[in-house]
């Protein structure tokens, strides 16, 4: 009954071969019906197979659908199979539902863009990546999925090639996230030798039997399982990458750089959270890693001038929610506000690509104000988005997830009132930065000059996520309920839903957000003009560079790794195995030299080269 | 009423007849000549296959004949095509003159 | 009839030289025909009547009237005889002649040692050459007949006019 599985990644893969070879020679509309056409399908497939497991749950809440093997080596085996759990249930909903709508919204946004074919090539090629992803049965085949969506992460980045600030946008995502993919490597080829297998099943149950709590194998895995997980979710230390990758198309930031890539992450940690709870001290660190990276990128969202690395640090917090929760055990709250961030964190990117397109590809929000009455569409879809992400309370999605994880983060045995506090120092930065961009580019006087207003293509897909961003959150007993059938899922922070003060928690948590968003309206509409003058000071300028950059990691890192790599690199080119290297490639251009003077277009003198030859090759007849 | 000359005599005929035509297509500059040089090349090639193969009293050598000659037909109608071009496009016969290396 | 070889192949040897020495195009042709139908009748002495024959028939006649329609084609005057006259300078001979003067006499020195007379030397028919040629040689005559074709398809569209392709060329 679930049988099609297999259809729902083997359809955009489709897509992807038909528009890599024959995309040139197709008329537009066609290749556009293609790429949005097979990621419409299946997320048509994904709903309809999603109602018959919700219907009919297969024995175990879990069903797996095995293709073929994929290969054969010693005792490994891993097969080519899919499997469906409510885990991948959620996930693969969103991959396909949320990719489809920014689809949609390519099919406008990319119009004139002379690789058209190109980009919904590349942009299925994605899709599919992410439901292997997802849906794969075992730790390879995920990893197949997941080095796919990096390829996938790297073409769209360099989209526009010609630029080569764009290309060295994509090379660094791709360097960086090659620092957690090697870790994550290895870190199967640990799972794979001690508990002999890579299928995630077998791969959990074997952990809990052959591993104790804290035993140094099992830190040593997660704590790799971890760097991975780090490096394709944009945490500390390998954020560094996501700003940068705000350089390829909007549809391509809403969907991979928003809501799908950078959780995959959350995704593995959640998957193979049974090998995290057997190692505390790892997931006390993805807690800290979390809350850590939450302030961090908040702080770096403050000062921000261009509207799509705005968004870039709000992702990289709101993953760091995630990761807080994870941390602490709460696995359902992580993967809810997951749910709901793929929703607004979409919609706020196609709302600001709206706003890009209609003022001829202006990106610096000082650029932009007063678009409220300009676009009104762009401004409420833009506005449902932005309070969602700062939690607004009972009227926005993120409402629900935030405050689940903040609650969870303060009861669960392995959270605290510090990883609280951290988390709700984050929503206040976030309702600041959010606010910030909506006053200064909705509201005040009109810069920018709107050239052409956005078609129904681009806000059909908006108001629909709009609707999901703002009721989203009623979807939260539901949703939770079916993660906690998912096979190996237990749940240590789930359970205690009652508790004194949780009352005070969630008040403190409203608090918090409607505190940004006042201190957003203080400072950037009614004191504007003092806000600038105080980042015309000297410290002020100082706190706005630092904010601006990132808090300087990309300065640390270029100290700490790029330079002396480049140093040492400088240093051993001198050595003399490069000597002997240019030695070679002078004898051949010498030789070079002394025989193309034998080139000489000459008949004869070919003719008679012919005729030495031969006189040779007979002398040596003669003579041996 | 077949000679009986020793073979050698015969192959010796051959290699000066080519080295004749060797020397004519060495010397001449003439893309007619280089043409009507190589015609005498593929004939003493002919002639020794003939020589060799009326040594062993086998039809084979003279099939070999058959082939060159099928060959040089071939040949001289796409060189002297060739020829016809190049003195259209050169306005001379000058082989050395269609050298655009510069080596 | 060993002495019939012998002259015949001086005759072939001093009109090839001739061929090769001549500036006048249409001498030399002349004697390039004298030596093939020297080496045609050498043909017929070693045994080998249907390829003498076809020496006569296709090389001194056909091969050699395409030459004969191309000079005349190009129109050569005195003014190229003259010019050929000065190409063929000593010096120009010098290197070429020594150069071919090895290779005769290392292949000269290679056929030196092995004398066998050609004992079994004896008439081959037409008929016996025919029945080889269509029998376990046919491929051979497939492959003829595809070189022929190549070269007719070759020699049409090289010698075809093209004005556009001739300005194209030259510039």
């Amino acid at each position: 009954m679930l049988n099609e599985l297999w259809l729902i990644p083997a359809l955009p893969l489709a897509g992807f071969l038909a528009l890599a070879f024959l995309g040139a020679r197709m008329p537009r509309g066609l290749a556009g019906f293609i790429g949005v056409g097979s990621v419409g399908l299946s997320a048509a497939l994904t709903i309809l197979i999603g109602l018959r497991f919700l219907g009919a749950p297969p024995p175990d809440n879990s069903y797996t659908q095995v293709l073929w093997t994929w290969f054969e080596v010693g005792k490994l085996s891993p097969q080519i199979a899919f499997c469906l759990d409510p885990l991948s249930l959620v996930m693969t909903f969103i991959v396909t539902g949320v990719g489809f709508l920014i689809h949609v919204y390519s099919l406008e946004y990319m119009r004139d863009d002379p690789g058209y074919a190109r980009f919904f090539a590349y942009m299925n090629l994605f899709v599919s990546s992410m439901l292997i992803l997802v849906l794969a049965d075992n730790l390879l085949l995920l990893y197949l999925g997941w080095e796919g969506v990096g390829l996938c992460s790297y073409l769209l980045i360099g989209f526009w090639y010609s630029d080569p600030a764009n290309c060295r946008a994509a090379s660094k995502a791709f360097i960086v996230t090659r620092v957690g993919d090697t870790a994550m490597a290895i870190g199967l080829f640990l799972l794979a030798t001690h508990l002999g297998s890579l299928n995630i099943h077998t791969v959990m149950e074997q952990a809990q039997v052959q591993w104790a709590v804290g035993a140094p194998l099992a830190v040593a895995a997660a704590a790799l399982l971890l760097g991975g997980a780090v490096g394709k979710s944009g945490q500390l230390p390998l954020q560094v990458w996501l700003p940068d990758a705000m350089a390829g198309p909007t549809p391509v930031s809403a969907l991979i750089h928003a809501a799908t890539m950078v959780t995959a992450g959350v995704y593995l940690i959640a998957r193979t959270h049974v090998i995290f709870e057997l190692a505390p001290s790892v997931q006390g660190l993805v807690a800290a890693v979390g809350a850590l990276t939450l302030l961090i990128a908040g702080i770096s969202a403050l000062a921000q001038r261009d509207i799509k690395r705005i968004l870039a640090y709000s992702t990289i917090s709101q993953i760091g929610y995630m990761f807080l929760a994870l941390g602490v055990g709460a696995w359902s709250a992580a993967i809810f506000h997951f749910f709901t961030h793929a929703f607004f964190k979409a919609l706020l990117f196609m709302a600001a690509g709206a706003i890009i397109v209609s003022l001829h590809h202006e990106q610096d929000i000082f650029k932009m104000g007063g678009l409220r009455k300009q676009l009104p569409a762009v401004f409420w879809t833009f506005l449902a988005g932005a309070l969602s992400l700062v939690a607004f309370p009972f009227i926005s999605s993120g409402f629900y997830s935030k405050d689940e994880i903040l609650m969870l983060a303060w009861y669960s045995p392995q959270g605290g009132w510090h990883l609280w506090l951290a988390g709700l120092t984050g929503a206040v930065l976030t309702s600041v930065y959010t606010f910030r961009a909506v006053f200064i580019v909705f509201f005040g006087e009109s810069n920018g000059h709107v050239t052409s207003k956005p078609g129904s293509m681009m806000t059909v897909p908006l108001w629909i996520l709009a609707g999901l961003a703002t009721l989203a959150g009623l979807v939260q007993t539901p949703i939770t309920h079916l993660l906690e059938r998912t096979p190996l899922w237990s749940e240590t922070a789930g359970e205690q839903t009652a508790h004194t003060g949780e009352l005070g928690l969630q008040v403190a948590a409203i608090a918090a957000g409607l505190l940004g968003i006042y201190i957003a309206w203080s400072r950037f509409v009614v004191h504007r003009d003092s806000t600038r003058e105080w980042t015309e000071t000297a410290a002020g300028a100082k706190l706005c560079a630092l904010s601006a950059s990132g808090c300087g990691f990309d300065w640390l890192y270029d100290m700490l790794f790029v330079r002396p790599f480049i140093t040492a690199a400088n240093f051993c080119k001198k050595d003399f195995t490069g000597a002997i290297d240019t030695a070679i490639v002078s004898v051949n251009m010498g030789l070079n030299y002394a025989l193309h003077a034998s080139q000489s277009g000459r008949i004869r003198w070919y003719a008679t080269a012919m005729a030495i030859g031969a006189a040779i090759t007979l002398a040596i007849v003669i003579l041996l | 009423m077949t000679a009986s000359v020793p073979i050698e005599h015969g192959l010796a005929l051959a290699a000066i007849l080519f080295a004749l035509g060797l020397i004519g297509l060495l010397v001449r500059r003439n893309i007619v000549y280089s043409l009507l040089s190589i015609e005498v090349m593929l004939n003493a090639a002919g002639l020794a296959f003939v020589v060799a193969g009326a040594r062993w009293g086998q039809s084979d050598g003279q099939i070999m004949f058959l082939i060159i000659v099928t060959m040089a037909a071939a040949e001289v109608a796409v060189g002297l095509a060739l020829v016809l071009r190049f003195s259209r496009l050169f306005k001379t016969l000058d082989g050395d003159a269609a050298s655009r290396m510069r080596g | 009839m060993n002495a019939i070889f012998y002259i015949t192949a001086a005759v072939a040897v001093v009109s090839t030289g001739l061929a090769i020495t001549r500036a006048n195009a249409i001498h030399s042709l002349l004697w390039l025909v004298t030596s093939l139908l020297a080496v045609s009748v050498i043909f017929f002495v070693l045994g080998a009547p249907f390829v003498a024959a076809l020496e006569v028939i296709i090389y001194a006649g056909a091969i050699m009237v395409l030459f004969v329609f191309v000079i005349m084609m190009l129109n050569l005057g005195p003014d190229a005889a003259e010019q050929e006259r000065e190409w063929l300078s000593a010096r120009a001979w010098t290197g070429p002649g020594i150069l071919a003067l090895i290779l005769l006499a290392e292949m000269v020195y290679i056929l030196k040692g092995n004398v066998s007379t050609l004992e079994g030397a004896r008439m081959i028919s037409p008929k016996e050459l025919s029945l080889a040629l269509y029998g376990p040689y046919i491929l051979v005559v497939e492959l003829a007949s595809l070189l022929l074709l190549a070269g007719l398809v070759g020699a049409y569209h090289l010698g075809r006019r093209d004005p556009a392709s001739a300005k194209e060329l030259k510039s």
